[in-house]
C-alpha cells in the first residue's frame, strides 16, 4: 500500500522537499538511498510540495532517493519490555538488543484536560536540606536545574532520581557527551534502578533532528506509564540542546526569529513538553526534572528565560551549591504546610537572614565598620553555608529543620530572626 | 449558508484553503480530516479565493485537498445563565464535561454546548405584552446563585420591537422560548441564550463613566499605595517567579467584586487546577457561598493550541462585558497577556507579515489598547451602574520592562503594579516595587497621608544606598532612624503573609487602623543613644506589629497587641527624656 516517490526537489538544512499527494501533516516518511535509511516527518504541506524533516539529517541524501509515506505520525512501542532498555533519541535500540514493535502508541499527542489534573500534593524527599527545607520538590512538578557546564547538575539529577523512589525512571539525554551517558547508566545500575529505568539518549554526535524527538518519545512513554497508575520521574538533560535544535530547524524553514535567533514559538514548544508533568485524578503522575545550561551564565538568555516562565520553579546550581536566591520551587507551598508547623517560618526566616548576611559581607568587603548585628549575621552566614547549603549533606527534613533552629540560636535572639513568637517559643533550643 | 473549500497548504496551525464564494473575515470554518474529524478554525486573511485560517486544534493528519467547511458566523460565545462556576477552554468548551465525554486528553474536534440544556431556571417575567423593547432590554429574570440574571432582548435586534408574548413564571431550560417579539409583522423567538462575537465589544449602555469607587483587594500595598478602581485597568509585569500569578490568585479570592473571571492564558495548567480544585471549598465572606459560585475560569494553558489561546482573552472579556450588562461589578484577571501577544506573533509570522520589534506584529499596541478599552464603568439604560475591571499579568522576556508588550500595556492602563526580582528574592511579598509602581486612581486612604508615607520609602531607600557607600558609621543618627522607619513600613505594611489566615486579607477598617498606627511611628520623634539601641527597638516594634497583623480583628487579643506596640513608643519617649537629661 505504500506509495514510493523517486524525486526530491530541494534539500536544505535537515529538510527535503518533494512532490507527493495524499500526505498528512506530521506524517512519518522513510527516505532510503545510498546514504542509508532514515525516518522523516512532514513539517509543511504546500499544495503538492511536501517538506520533510529528515531525522538523520540530509548529509548524503540524493535527489534520487526513494521516499515513502507511512500513513500516520510517529509511533513508538510501549510495554513493560522497555524496562532496562537504552534507545537513541529517535527511538532505535542503542543497546544492541532487538527493536520493539508491539503496542505502538502515538508520539506527542494532545494536552491533558486540566479538569482531570489533581493538585500535586506529595513531597518528594531528597534529604538535601536546600531542597527539602527551602525548595521542596513535589510529585508532578516540572523543575529545571539552571546551571553552566562544569557544575554538578547531572550528579544532582542522578542523586534525586535514585532518592525519589519513583516507579519508573525515564532519562531523555539531549546532546549528551558519551561519558555523561555512561555516568547516568552506571549510577542507575549501581543504585539498583536500571530495571525500572528506560533511557533515550541523543549524544552530541547524533543527528540534530533526533534531539528534537528525544523529549517527545521519553514523555510519551512517561505519560503512558502514568496512565497505568505509575509514578514516573522523567529526567531531561540538556534542554538547551533541544532548544538549539529547534532554532536550527526554524532557521532552515526561514521562520522569522524573535530573540537571538530563536523562533517566536520557543515558549510554546518548551511548554508543550514540560506541561506533560501531571498528577492524574485517577491514575499516576509524571514528574519532570530537567537541566538547562545557561549560555554565558545568563538567565535572561531566551532558553532559561522561557523555561523559567514555564516550569514550576528552578534550582540554580552555582559554585557547587544550590543558590538560595533565585532558586524556587513554586509547588513547595502545596506541601510544606503539612510537614511541620515551623517549616514555612524557617524557610522564610533563614533566607531573609542569609540575604542580610550577604549585605553585611559586602559592607565588610568595602571596609566598613561591622556593627554587633553585622557580626551576628556573618557568623550566621558561615554556619548556614557549612551546615545547610552543602550539597553533600544527606539528612531528613525534620533533622534539617532542627539544625536550622540550632544555627539561629547560636547567632541570634529569637526576636531578631523575624520568626513569629509562638513558633520561636516552641522550637528555640533551650540553653543548656 | 455554508461554503466548502479545499485545503492547499498546512504549516503549523495555519491552513490555507481555496474557496469559491463570498467569505467573511473572522468567520468560523472547520477543516475536515479524512477520518471525518472537524477541526474548528477561524479565517484571518483573505486573498482572492484563498482563505488563510488559524486552526484551533493540532493540525496533525490534515492533508492537501481535504475539505473545509466555511460558515457565515463569526467566532461567538453562548451567553446566558449557567456560566458562573464553569471552567471553559478558550473556545468555550466546558472542560469537565469534555473530560467525561472524551477522556483525559483534549482530543481534537470535540465541541460541546457551553450552557447546560438540561438544567432548568426559575424564570420570572419582567416585560409584558405590548412593551416596546430594544436590544438588551430586560424581559425577565432568573436567579443565578445570589445574582439576578436578566433575560434580555437579543443583542442583535435592530430598532424597537414589541413584546408579543412572555412566558409566565416557571422553570425553563436555557433553550426554551420565553418570549416572542414582533416588528413590522416579523416575529422573533427569544430564549435565555444570547450569542455574541468575541472580537466585538459587547455593551448596551447609556454612557461610560469615570471610575470612582476603589476596588478593594485587601492587599495593603495595592489598596493604600497603588489602588485599583471598579472599571479601571491595571497591569502586573514581572519576571518569572516574582509573584504575578500568586498576586492574581490572592486577588481572585479576596477582591470585593461580584464576579471574577480568571483567564489562564498560555500559562501553567497546574495553576488553574489550584483555582478549580480549591474554590469550590472556599467560602466567599461577602455571600457565604463558595468562591466558585462567583467565578468563571477560561483556561487555555500553555500546551493547549496556540490559536485558541489568542481568542481566549476575548472569550473572557466578552463574558465580563456580559455580566456587566447584567448590572454587576466584574473583575477579569488575565495571566498572562504576554502569552496572548506571543500567540499573535506566532500567527503573524506564519502569515509572513512584516515584523516589528522583537518580531511582534505592528498592530500589537493597538490590539493591547483595544483589549483594555473593553473594561470600564457604564451606566445601563435602566440607570444602574456596573463595571468591568481588567488586570493583566505581563511576562516580559528577560524580566526587562522595555519590551513591546509591557510598554504597549503601560500606555493604556490606569495602574502599574511592577513586580521586582529583588523583592521576591528577599521574600518581600507581594513583591510589588513600591518605588517603580504607580496608580492614577485614588484609594481607601487619604492621598496626602499616603504620599507622606511613600516619601519615607523613597528617603529610606536613598539612605540605604548611601549607607552602602559610607557605611553605617558614616550615617547620621537621624537618617538611620528614617531608614529604620521605612523598613518598618515596608515590613509590616507593604508586606503581607498570604499564608496566614488573618494577614492574607486586610479589609479596609483594618487597613485604616494599621495605617494610622504605622504613620504614628513614622512621625514619632525617637532619639537613641546609639544605632544598636535604635535597631533593637525597631526589631521589637516590627515583631509586635507583626503579631498585631496575625491577630483577629475585634478581639481583646488585638487590643493587647496594640498596647504592646504603644509600650515601645512610650519606652522610646522615655529614652528621649533620658537622652536629653544626659
Ligand atoms: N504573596 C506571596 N506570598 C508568599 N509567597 C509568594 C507570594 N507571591 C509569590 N510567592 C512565591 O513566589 C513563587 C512564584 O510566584 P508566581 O506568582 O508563580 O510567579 P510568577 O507568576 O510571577 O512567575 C510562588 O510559588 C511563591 O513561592
Ligand atoms: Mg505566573
Amino acid at each position: 500500500m505504500r506509495k514510493y516517490y523517486n524525486r526530491i526537489d530541494k534539500i536544505a538544512g535537515n529538510v527535503a522537499t518533494l512532490k507527493a499527494g495524499n500526505v498528512g501533516y506530521e506524517e512519518l516518511a522513510e527516505v532510503e538511498g545510498r546514504g542509508g535509511r532514515s525516518f522523516a516527518q512532514v513539517i509543511r504541506v504546500n499544495g503538492e510540495d511536501v517538506s520533510l524533516q529528515i531525522f538523520s539529517g540530509t548529509r548524503g541524501v540524493s535527489t534520487g532517493d526513494k521516499v515513502s509515506f507511512l500513513g500516520s505520525a510517529m509511533r513508538f512501542s510501549f510495554s513493560d519490555n522497555l524496562f532496562g532498555r537504552v534507545f537513541t533519541g529517535g527511538g532505535a535500540p542503542r543497546d544492541g538488543r532487538t527493536a520493539l514493535s508491539d503496542n505502538l502508541v502515538m508520539v506527542g499527542g494532545p494536552a491533558v484536560n486540566p479538569a482531570v489534573r489533581l493538585m500535586p500534593h506529595r513531597m518528594i524527599p531528597t534529604n538535601i536540606p536546600m531542597i527539602d527545607v527551602f525548595n521542596t520538590l513535589v510529585e508532578g512538578q516540572k523543575l529545571p536545574i539552571f546551571s553552566i557546564p562544569g557544575e554538578p547538575y547531572n550528579e544532582l539529577l542522578a542523586r534525586i532520581a535514585l532518592q525519589a523512589e519513583a516507579d519508573v525512571i525515564i532519562l531523555g539525554g539531549m546532546g549528551l557527551k558519551y561519558d555523561e551517558y555512561l555516568y547516568f547508566k552506571n549510577r542507575l545500575e549501581e543504585g539498583g534502578a536500571m530495571s525500572r529505568s528506560i533511557l533515550f539518549i541523543h549524544t552530541a554526535s547524533d543527528p540534530v533532528v533526533e534531539c528534537l524527538q528525544t523529549p517527545d518519545i521519553a514523555l510519551t512513554v512517561a505519560e503512558k506509564f502514568a496512565e497505568q497508575g505509575k509514578r514516573v520521574l522523567c529526567l531531561l538533560t540538556d534542554m538547551t540542546s533541544f532548544a538549539n535544535a529547534l532554532k536550527e530547524i526554524a532557521i532552515t524553514m526561514e521562520q522569522i526569529p524573535s530573540n537571538r535567533g530563536f523562533p517566536g514559538d520557543l515558549y510554546s514548544q518548551l511548554a508543550s513538553r514540560y506541561e506533560k508533568a501531571v498528577v492524574f485524578e485517577d491514575a499516576g503522575s509524571v514528574t519532570i526534572m530537567a537541566v538547562t545550561t545557561m549560555p554565558g551564565d545568563d538567565v535572561t538568555h531566551p532558553v532559561p528565560d522561557n523555561t523559567g516562565y514555564i516550569t514550576e520553579g528552578q534550582f540554580y546550581v552555582k559554585g557547587g551549591v544550590i543558590e538560595p536566591f533565585g532558586s524556587l520551587s513554586r509547588l513547595k507551598q502545596l506541601v510544606n504546610g503539612k510537614t511541620r508547623d515551623d517549616h514555612r517560618a524557617i524557610m522564610d526566616g533563614c533566607i531573609q537572614l542569609y540575604a542580610k548576611c550577604r549585605e553585611a559581607r559586602e559592607k565588610r568587603a568595602m571596609g566598613f565598620e561591622m556593627s554587633g548585628w553585622d557580626h551576628k549575621l556573618l557568623k550566621y552566614g558561615d554556619l548556614f553555608e557549612s551546615k545547610i547549603m552543602d550539597l553533600s549533606l544527606n539528612i531528613p527534613l525534620f533533622d534539617a529543620l532542627s539544625m536550622c533552629w540550632s544555627i539561629l540560636a547560636d547567632c541570634f535572639e529569637p526576636r531578631e530572626t523575624g520568626i513569629r513568637t509562638n513558633l520561636a517559643e516552641k522550637y528555640w533550643p533551650k540553653k543548656a | 449558508m455554508s461554503l466548502t473549500g479545499k485545503i492547499l497548504t498546512i504549516y503549523g496551525n495555519m491552513v490555507t484553503a481555496e474557496v469559491d464564494g463570498a467569505i467573511r473575515q473572522n468567520a468560523v470554518a472547520y477543516c475536515r480530516r479524512s477520518d471525518g474529524v472537524r477541526l474548528m478554525s477561524e479565517i484571518i486573511r483573505i486573498r482572492g479565493n484563498r482563505a488563510d485560517m488559524q486552526v484551533f486544534e493540532l493540525t496533525r493528519g490534515l492533508k492537501a485537498g481535504d475539505e473545509v467547511e466555511i460558515t457565515d458566523e463569526l467566532l461567538s460565545l453562548e451567553l446566558g445563565p449557567g456560566l458562573l462556576g464553569q471552567i471553559y477552554d478558550g473556545l468555550q468548551n466546558p472542560l469537565p464535561l469534555l473530560a467525561r465525554k472524551v477522556g483525559r486528553f483534549l482530543e481534537p474536534g470535540h465541541y460541546l454546548p457551553a450552557l447546560d440544556r438540561a438544567k432548568k431556571w426559575a424564570f420570572t417575567p419582567v416585560a409584558k405584552p405590548g412593551d416596546r423593547v430594544r436590544a438588551a432590554t430586560n424581559l425577565g429574570r432568573v436567579p443565578e446563585g445570589i445574582f439576578d440574571h436578566f433575560v434580555m432582548a437579543p443583542f442583535d435586534l435592530a430598532g424597537e420591537w414589541t413584546v408579543q408574548s412572555v412566558k409566565p413564571a416557571g422553570d425553563y431550560p436555557v433553550d426554551a422560548e420565553v418570549a416572542v417579539l414582533e416588528q413590522g409583522g416579523q416575529t422573533r423567538s427569544v430564549t435565555m441564550i444570547q450569542r455574541w462575537q468575541v472580537r466585538i465589544p459587547l455593551g448596551f449602555y447609556e454612557t461610560r463613566l469615570l471610575p470612582t469607587t476603589p476596588l478593594v483587594t485587601k492587599q495593603r500595598i495595592i489598596d493604600t499605595f497603588f489602588p485599583i478602581m471598579l472599571g479601571g485597568t491595571y497591569c502586573i509585569p514581572g519576571p518569572f517567579g516574582a509573584g504575578k500569578t500568586v498576586l492574581q490568585q490572592i486577588t481572585s479570592r479576596h477582591a470585593e467584586v461580584d464576579i471574577v473571571i480568571v483567564a489562564a492564558c498560555g500559562e501553567r495548567a497546574g495553576e488553574v487546577v489550584e483555582t478549580l480544585r480549591e474554590f469550590p471549598h472556599l467560602t466567599d465572606p461577602r455571600t457565604g457561598k463558595t468562591l466558585m459560585e462567583r467565578t468563571i475560569i477560561i483556561c487555555n494553558t500553555s500546551s493547549m493550541p496556540v490559536a485558541a489561546r489568542e481568542s481566549s482573552v476575548y472569550t473572557a472579556v466578552t463574558m465580563g462585558e456580559y455580566y456587566r450588562q447584567l448590572g454587576l461589578n466584574v473583575l477579569l484577571l488575565a495571566d498572562s497577556t504576554s502569552r496572548w501577544a506571543q500567540a499573535l506573533r506566532e500567527m503573524s509570522g506564519r502569515l509572513e507579515e512584516i515584523p516589528g520589534e522583537e518580531a511582534f506584529p505592528a498592530y500589537l499596541e493597538s490590539s493591547i489598547a483595544r483589549f483594555y478599552e473593553r473594561g470600564g464603568v457604564v451606566k445601563l439604560p435602566d440607570g444602574r451602574v456596573a463595571s468591568l475591571t481588567i488586570g493583566g499579568a505581563v511576562s516580559p522576556a528577560g524580566g526587562n520592562f522595555e519590551e513591546p508588550v509591557t510598554q504597549g500595556t503601560l500606555k493604556v492602563v490606569g495602574a502599574f503594579l511592577g513586580l521586582s526580582y529583588a523583592r521576591s528574592y528577599a521574600r518581600r511579598f507581594p513583591a510589588i516595587d513600591p518605588l517603580d509602581s504607580w496608580s492614577k486612581y485614588t484609594g481607601l486612604i487619604d492621598g496626602k497621608k499616603v504620599a507622606g508615607a511613600h516619601a519615607f520609602l523613597k528617603k529610606g531607600k536613598s539612605i540605604y544606598e548611601m549607607m552602602q557607600v559610607v557605611g553605617e558609621e558614616g550615617t547620621a543618627m537621624e537618617d538611620f532612624v528614617v531608614y529604620l522607619k521605612s523598613e518598618l513600613l515596608d515590613t509590616v505594611y507593604l508586606q503581607q503573609n498570604s499564608f496566614d489566615d488573618i494577614d492574607a486579607a486586610c479589609p479596609p477598617p483594618r487597613q485604616k487602623k494599621l495605617f494610622e498606627m504605622v504613620t504614628e511611628v513614622l512621625a514619632h520623634p525617637f532619639s537613641f543613644t546609639d544605632k544598636e539601641q535604635a535597631r533593637d527597638l525597631f526589631f521589637t516594634l516590627t515583631e509586635r506589629f507583626r503579631n498585631w497583623n496575625y491577630t483577629a480583628w475585634d478581639t481583646p487579643a488585638l487590643k493587647d497587641a496594640e498596647a504592646k506596640i504603644r509600650e515601645c513608643l512610650t519606652a522610646g519617649a522615655a529614652q528621649t527624656k533620658e537622652a536629653s537629661h544626659a
